[in-house]
């Protein structure tokens, strides 16, 4: 379990961290999405205890960063967003050294290293040098590194970043099956479809605030109070602009001149709506199509963090 | 001792040292360097005498020669192989991943000092077979031998253990590399220099004998404390000419062992953040 209060980093008068609440239940799968800079991997090294934060306080499993950072590394796996591997040292011996690290005896050590590395697919790769190994390889290979003390809490900063379709996919496979190993894993993406399937909830941050946090659904759900409308019009479309304009639940319209479409948000009810379409058949208007566009999650994150750029 | 030795991060580095062929050719090149100053010296004094003598008065100087040559040669691969050892893990990206291992900071130092040392011994005593050519010619006792090289190893962990702080200390090899031989240059050179100066000031202004001061610029010179070594007379004169009557080996060993302790201390405790110092 991940506890956070108040969670504060502050450079100079910058925040790259504003006051951070959440709390990630035992075996929970946390998505934290973010445009690049907003504050993710600042989360994620203060929980790993690399970062110092300007004020609050975090506990993992009960421990506290701050007061008891040695039981809290115990606690976690660790995978930063950028690594490098140590060259000249085999793959075996790369999870050796790890496994060291974290008090395993050798014994320990020879049983679980191969373990690993078929959980990971790199069963193949264990004589074969660690800096040889490609991109998505050495990504899973830290991962495997992150999970040689069989930690209760995986902290995963972008795990599939610069990985290749089939890589990610791999990667993907690889973190479903640490999810049903009740793993809780708080993993990291600036590309929120990529997280949206395996997380059981999701946290949005930007600009070291996080804007919404709940499961999936919820999000996808407080978003769609407002429904994008899409009319495709047969004439100009500033008529149906102005027309638009007129009613109070629209908001933000944006014309495509050359789709002939005009797009809002909208916020009224199903019976609002069917009223609102009546009114636009009954104005005139050459209305070729009126529909309700399906919005995907990458527009909830686009929407989310958009809205506070406003504020 | 044993969990001391069994630290990962030594085992790893020593593997590593040993799987790169630079620390061959560096270690070649070493041996190369006394070889052909050693066999040089030979042949130049036994062919200067005529006759191809060479006496215990002139394999006293090699010995003498050749001390400071391994001295010279540590002083200037230390720095080299210490002021990089948390400063590339940090430009490889790799020390982020170590800071969040249960290891302990001290075990991290440790193991990265002591893997360092362990090579620069290995390089020392891989000289011992051209150091023991002297005792064909007689001259130099052995015991002799076991002091120098207690103060080559003394010499080599303290300026061993500056490398590592530095290298803890600033984000760039670069910089740790060259504070690190900025520091041996200051140890040796411009300690030399004030020792020279002191001893000359202090000799226009007093008439005889020299200030307290010099002793202090004599016992922290390895140079200075080297020659002390090989002719323990030479202390006996600055003890004479101070009115100190420590011997220069005894405050240089008290220094740097204060050094070594300082520059473990800075690097254990600011190789991690202190998470809670905000508080």
């Amino acid at each position: 379990m991940i506890e956070i209060k108040g969670l504060t980093k502050k450079y100079g008068s910058f925040y790259a961290l504003k006051n951070l609440n959440l709390t990630i239940e035992k075996g929970t799968v946390f998505g934290f999405v973010g445009a690049n800079g907003a504050g993710k991997t600042t989360t994620f090294s203060i929980l790993a205890t690399l970062l110092q934060p300007t004020a609050g306080e975090a506990w993992i499993n009960g421990f506290s960063i701050s007061e008891n950072p040695h039981e809290v590394r115990r606690q976690i796996g660790y995978m930063p967003d950028f690594f490098g591997v140590y060259d000249q040292l085999k793959t075996e011996e790369y999870l050796d050294f790890y496994g060291a690290s974290y008090g395993l005896d050798a014994q320990q050590r020879k049983v679980l290293i191969p373990q690993l590395l078929e959980l990971v697919n790199l069963a193949g790769k264990r004589y074969d040098y660690v800096d040889l190994l490609s991109r998505g390889m050495k990504q899973r290979l830290c991962l495997a590194r992150a999970l040689i003390h069989d930690p209760s809490i995986l902290i995963l900063d972008e795990p599939a970043s610069g990985l290749d379709p089939r890589a990610r996919v791999e990667m993907r496979e690889i973190l479903k099956e640490l999810k049903a190993m009740g793993k809780t894993i708080l993993i990291s993406s600036h590309i929120l479809p990529e997280l949206a399937e395996m997380c059981d909830s999701l946290g949005v941050i930007d600009s070291g605030e996080l804007v919404a946090h709940g499961s999936v659904q919820s999000i996808q759900e407080r978003l769609q109070s407002e429904k994008v409308i899409s009319v495709k019009l047969a004439g100009p479309l500033a008529e149906a602009v102005a027309f638009f304009e007129n009613d109070p639940q629209v908001s933000q319209i944006t014309e495509n001149i050359e789709g002939r479409t005009v797009q809002f948000l909208y916020k009224g009810s199903d019976e609002d709506q069917l009223v609102l379409l009546r009114r636009t058949m009954a104005s005139g208007l050459p209305v070729l199509s009126f529909s309700e566009e399906e919005t995907d999650l990458e527009d909830i994150f686009m929407e989310i963090t958009k809205g506070v750029e406003t504020i | 001792m044993k969990e001391l030795l069994a630290n990962p991060v030594l085992i790893k580095e020593i593997k590593l040292r040993f799987r790169n062929m630079k620390s061959f050719t560096g270690l070649f090149f070493y041996l190369m360097v006394m070889g052909i100053f050693v066999f040089g010296f030979i042949n130049l004094t036994s062919s200067v005498t005529g006759g191809g003598f060479f006496r215990p008065a002139e394999s006293f100087m090699l010995f003498s020669m050749l001390s400071y040559i391994q001295l010279g040669l540590i002083l200037f691969i230390t720095p080299g192989l210490t002021a990089g050892t948390i400063s590339s893990e940090r430009e490889k990206q790799t020390l982020n991943i170590l800071l969040t291992t249960a290891q302990s900071s001290f075990q991290i130092i440790f193991g990265k000092l002591l893997s360092s040392i362990a090579f620069l011994l290995l390089l020392v005593v891989s000289g011992l077979p051209i150091y023991s050519m002297v005792f064909l010619y007689g001259g130099v006792a052995p015991s002799q031998i076991a002091v120098i090289f207690l103060f080559y190893f003394l010499t080599l962990l303290v300026i061993g253990s500056l490398g590592v702080m530095y290298s803890t200390l600033t984000r760039r090899t670069i910089t740790s590399m060259i504070v690190t031989y900025g520091t041996t240059i200051f140890l040796t050179a411009v300690t030399g220099f004030f020792l020279i100066l002191t001893v000359t000031l202090s000799g226009a202004a007093m008439g005889s004998g020299i200030s307290p001061l010099s002793y202090f610029w004599a016992s922290i010179n390895p140079a200075v404390v080297l020659l002390t070594l090989l002719e323990p007379g030479f202390n006996d004169e600055i003890s004479l000419a101070t009115g100190i009557p420590l011997p220069l080996w005894v405050s240089y060993s008290i220094f740097y062992i204060l050094i070594f302790i300082a520059a473990m201390w800075l690097s254990v405790s600011r190789l991690r953040v202190n998470m809670n110092k905000y508080r």
